[in-house]
């Protein structure tokens, strides 16, 4: 069975690390010779002096050691880790991709035909009327949402009244922080018997103070909200808003659409449904789409087209009722024009496919592990327990199995929680490897587990005393070694 | 299914209408997998309700790779080309081709956030690093893995100066130098606190400390001041600011860059409480305003910094071993009670910011920054000769910006001088703003001579 094995490095002063750039070399450099006053330049600076050949191998040494998608499967559930096309790369680092963002719109009309396309290829997908690319990352499409809802509210006199967003228990922790973070006050939504929405308690907990529902279908056990059109009456007959948090959307393409479940607001993880790399943690992007009567909130600027003589003219317009920027100037604009370049490549066909062999992978790795799996039926993702042993020791122990192992201890609904999201990109083999870790891992009592990983850069860390002791630079490091006289 | 169109290129490459070209398994494979799951076909799988089901098309066509760089590149060369002298807080310095390679080796750019940090050494090592870079060059004693730009950064910097000061204090001064964009960000950031921007009269277009110190009061929150300006005015006044603060319960906030922060003053030694600004004037060009912004802060709010944070510890064998920490500061533990909403960051941006640094060195930094307070200077000095055009406006020393008074219409000279190739930033009635970099110094004899036509 073939697996990811990592490399450490032991012809270096320090065994089986690569050396911090400190460790290298640290030069100090006084600009004494500035065309500046010395009083209002610093006195010097430290830091790695080194030749173009030591940083790079430096860097590939690091690369060496870290889990990438091409590494092997990275079933991180809810992050939606497919393959990253390389092509896009191509396009992004195109210099005509890279104006200034104040240009005026006369000499920056490709760039804005692009986003205006995007817009609307995004609108199309979900089946909304107006996208803002703007929001930075999934998180801040959350916020620049609920501040949608918040300044439609206001707009209609009830903005002082409405001052609660309802959130499912399940939900991703962004949804309450973001709701939070718009001034809200959050009330958690309990899970029915089967893992949904429960309509009851939703009837019970919507009122005249509800400003919106935020919900992610399917939700983050890979289940269906089946009552989605109640729970939409529901929440508009109270007068309410419903939000769609798009980190599921990948299993949806082409088979259902936010839009015409009564989805008024939802945002796009390009990260995850439009393949766009996750960067070791970013950069995303987190576009927003809204039905018509919310279109005048967006924020600004906004890119429209009008007809110039037979020519298409983009322009960037304030929408009357903006909420303003939440973000400096266009957004993640590399990361949009990746998500142009992969919706375009696949078009209908393709974007529906993907979603359909998302689901199948995920059911059928389903179907080859011993684990409970107490949901379903699921789509993209499914969340298995590791019963009685530890969440978290379970996935340490797959990592000599040589895969990225699942997301842990999340949703809470599922005892140490498992969940597993492996994407359209895994080939069967890839299934039935992750498997085969997944039922190894099983059939061990949890007194067998032997402090893995074992096979990994690093063994087993401890975060605890990382954060009880943090030290959070190289310059910290020298400290303690000095001070520490050992 | 659509059929499949005649390659227009003749090169042998597969459209989509068999399926997408980044999914593994073809319709033998899918067919075995069907029948492992016991469903006859993969539409059954899809648990959704008949009334909602969508049956439209979203009318996107398919391409080929080939097709799809083609039409793209084809539709950015719309983009007019001019040379660019534009600036405010966005920047392109010459992006070294080691920067493009090392990052985009795929260990990198397809991981995502650490989770399994004993499988993620690499890039905890690497954001470690940026973290080291970023505190030396800020003067603080710690700093984050980034947030999403220089805008985002500071409406960060005024939620932690509501969590981490005792004061009932609500105001929040920023000097009127800086871009309304940036604060508008701010406002939307602090919808949840009670939160109040007023806005700094700045003539000199550097702080004031008489005025500032007639403005502090009791309510003063935070002060925020940048340097260089967005209109690239190097402040002298930060130590005068820093003594008057010091004294308040006021949060000192300098909004810098990577860059700048090589040669300007240190904000730690000036006593500055947080550093936010663009890191990514380094690693990334001006990328229609994509960035990536710096956090970095005293260590008495270690618990409240918001993002990301890595940090050293050891693993079993005693080893040096890094891993992401104090993540109950963080949404996914802490959720409505979080430091911040923020989940995806700018990493893969971080770690380019530090190729570049390291690629260029303390020396060559040093030099970097030296060439952006020495070219404004030049080039103010060439057109403040030609008649009609006085610069720079301010008495003042400039980092790579600086302003232009003229006798006539701003908007009409920006525009003449579009149409001879140069783009600048027409400010108010008569003020241009020009930016001058390594990147464009080689274009500045030619973008003065443009200038004293259209001036004719």
């Amino acid at each position: 069975m073939q697996r990811h094995t990592q490399t450490t490095w032991n012809d270096t002063e320090s065994e089986g690390y690569e050396p911090l750039l400190s460790e290298k070399d640290l030069t100090t450099v006084s600009p004494d010779d500035s065309t500046l006053p010395d009083h209002l330049t610093r006195d010097s600076i430290e830091l790695p002096e080194l030749s173009e050949p030591e940083i790079a191998r430096h860097y590939t040494r690091l690369s060496q050691m870290n889990y990438g998608i091409d590494s092997g499967i990275y079933p991180l559930g809810s992050c939606t880790m497919k393959y990253n096309p390389k092509f896009t790369e191509d396009i992004a680092a195109l210099p005509s991709a890279s104006i200034h963002p104040d240009r005026d719109t006369e000499t920056s009309q490709g760039t804005l035909e692009i986003y205006h396309e995007l817009q609307q290829y995004l609108g199309k997908i979900g089946g909304m009327d107006a996208v803002t690319l703007q929001p930075p990352a999934g998180a801040a499409g959350e916020l620049t949402g609920i501040l949608v809802a918040k300044s439609y509210h206001e707009y209609n006199g009830e903005g002082e009244q409405r001052d609660e967003i309802i959130v499912p228990a399940s939900a991703h922790g962004t949804n309450f922080a973001s709701a939070a973070m718009a001034g809200y006050d959050v009330v958690e939504l309990p899970a029915n018997d089967n893992g949904r929405v429960d309509v009851e308690a939703l009837s019970a907990a919507v009122s005249d103070s509800t400003a919106a529902l935020m919900l992610t279908n399917p939700n983050t056990l890979g289940l269906f909200e089946r009552d989605i059109e109640q729970i939409a009456s529901i929440v508009h007959d109270a007068g309410g808003l419903l939000y769609y948090d798009g980190a599921n959307l990948n299993a949806l393409l082409g088979r259902a659409r936010p839009g015409d479940m009564g989805f008024d607001i939802m945002h796009y993880n390009v990260h995850k449904t439009f393949a766009t790399p996750h960067g070791g943690g970013g950069p995303g992007a987190g576009p927003i789409g809204v039905q018509d009567e919310l279109e005048k909130f967006l924020p600004s600027p906004h890119v429209t087209v009008s007809d110039d003589d037979g020519e298409d003219k983009y322009e960037l317009i304030e929408p009357g009722e903006s909420i303003g920027k939440v973000h400096g100037s266009m957004g993640n604009w590399l990361v949009l024009l990746k998500t142009h370049a992969y919706i375009s490549r696949l078009g209908d066909a393709g974007l529906t496919d993907a979603s359909a062999k998302a689901v199948v992978n995920a059911n059928y790795l389903a179907s080859q592990i011993d684990l409970e799996i107490p949901f379903g039926p699921f789509h993209h993702e499914f969340v298995a327990s590791a019963g009685d042993r530890d969440a978290a020791d379970f996935a340490k122990e797959m990592l000599d199995f040589g895969v990225h192992p699942p997301t842990t201890k999340w949703p809470e609904i599922v005892s140490e929680a498992l969940m597993t999201e492996p994407t359209e990109a895994e080939n069967k083999e890839s299934l039935d490897q992750l498997a085969h870790a997944f039922n190894s891992v099983h059939d061990l009592d949890e007194s067998e587990f032997d402090g893995a990983p074992n096979s990994t850069a690093a063994k087993r860390i401890d975060q605890t005393v990382a954060a009880r002791n943090p030290v959070l630079d190289w310059q910290s490091i020298e400290t303690e070694e000095d001070g520490g006289g050992e | 299914m659509q059929q499949s169109n005649p390659i227009p290129d003749g090169t042998t490459e597969q459209s989509t209408s068999e399926g997408s070209p980044y999914a593994a398994n073809d319709d033998a494979r899918v067919k075995s997998m069907l029948d492992e799951i016991g469903v006859a076909d993969v539409e059954e799988l899809f648990d959704i309700p008949e009334s909602i089901r969508f049956e439209g098309e979203f009318g996107i066509d398919d391409a080929t790779e080939q097709e799809v760089k083609r039409e793209v590149g084809e539709t950015l060369s719309k983009n007019a080309d001019i040379v660019e002298f534009l600036g405010r807080g966005y920047y392109s310095h010459y992006v070294p081709s080691l920067v493009d390679h090392l990052s985009l080796r795929s260990e990198f750019i397809t991981s995502y956030t650490q989770y399994q940090p004993e499988i993620s050494q690499g890039f905890l090592q690497v954001l470690f690093e940026y973290q080291s870079i970023v505190s030396e060059l800020t003067g603080m004693d710690i700093a984050n893995c980034s947030m999403y730009d220089a805008a985002t950064s500071l409406g960060e910097a005024v939620t932690l100066a509501h969590r981490v000061r005792d004061a009932s204090g609500s105001e929040v001064l920023i000097p009127d130098y800086v871009r309304e964009e940036h604060v508008e960000v701010v406002k939307n950031y602090t919808q949840g606190v009670d939160i109040e921007v007023k806005r700094l009269q700045t003539p000199d277009g550097m702080i004031d400390p008489e005025t500032l110190e007639q403005t502090l009061n009791d309510e003063t929150l935070l002060v925020y001041v940048e340097n260089p300006t967005a209109e690239g005015v190097i402040e002298e006044h930060l130590t005068d600011v820093g003594e008057l603060l010091a004294e308040r319960e006021t949060l000192f906030c300098v909004g810098s860059d990577l860059v700048a922060l090589s040669l300007l003053q240190d904000p730690g030694e000036v006593g500055a409480d947080v550093v936010v600004g663009n890191g990514a004037v380094l690693g990334l060009p001006k990328s229609y305003g994509m960035n990536m912004g710096i956090f970095a802060c005293r260590d008495d709010f270690l618990r409240q910094i918001p993002g990301r944070l890595v940090g050293s510890s050891e693993d079993t064998d005693g080893n040096r071993a890094y891993t992401l920490t104090l993540q109950t500061r963080e949404q996914h533990i802490r959720r409505e009670r979080a430091t911040s909403n923020i989940c995806s960051n700018q990493a893969w941006v971080a770690l380019r910011a530090a190729i570049h640094a390291v690629s260029l060195g303390p020396e060559g930094l040093v030099s970097l920054a030296d060439q952006c307070a020495e070219f404004p200077e030049q080039l103010a000095e060439k057109i403040d000769s030609i008649e009609g055009v006085s610069a720079p406006v301010h008495d003042a020393y400039h980092f790579r910006d600086f302003k232009a008074e003229l006798d006539t219409d701003a908007t009409e000279v920006a525009s003449e001088l579009s149409e001879k190739g140069f783009a600048v930033h027409d400010l108010d009635e008569q003020t241009i703003q020009i930016s001058v970099t390594e990147q464009n110094q080689h274009m500045t004899t030619e973008f003065a001579t443009a200038l004293a036509e259209v001036m004719e």
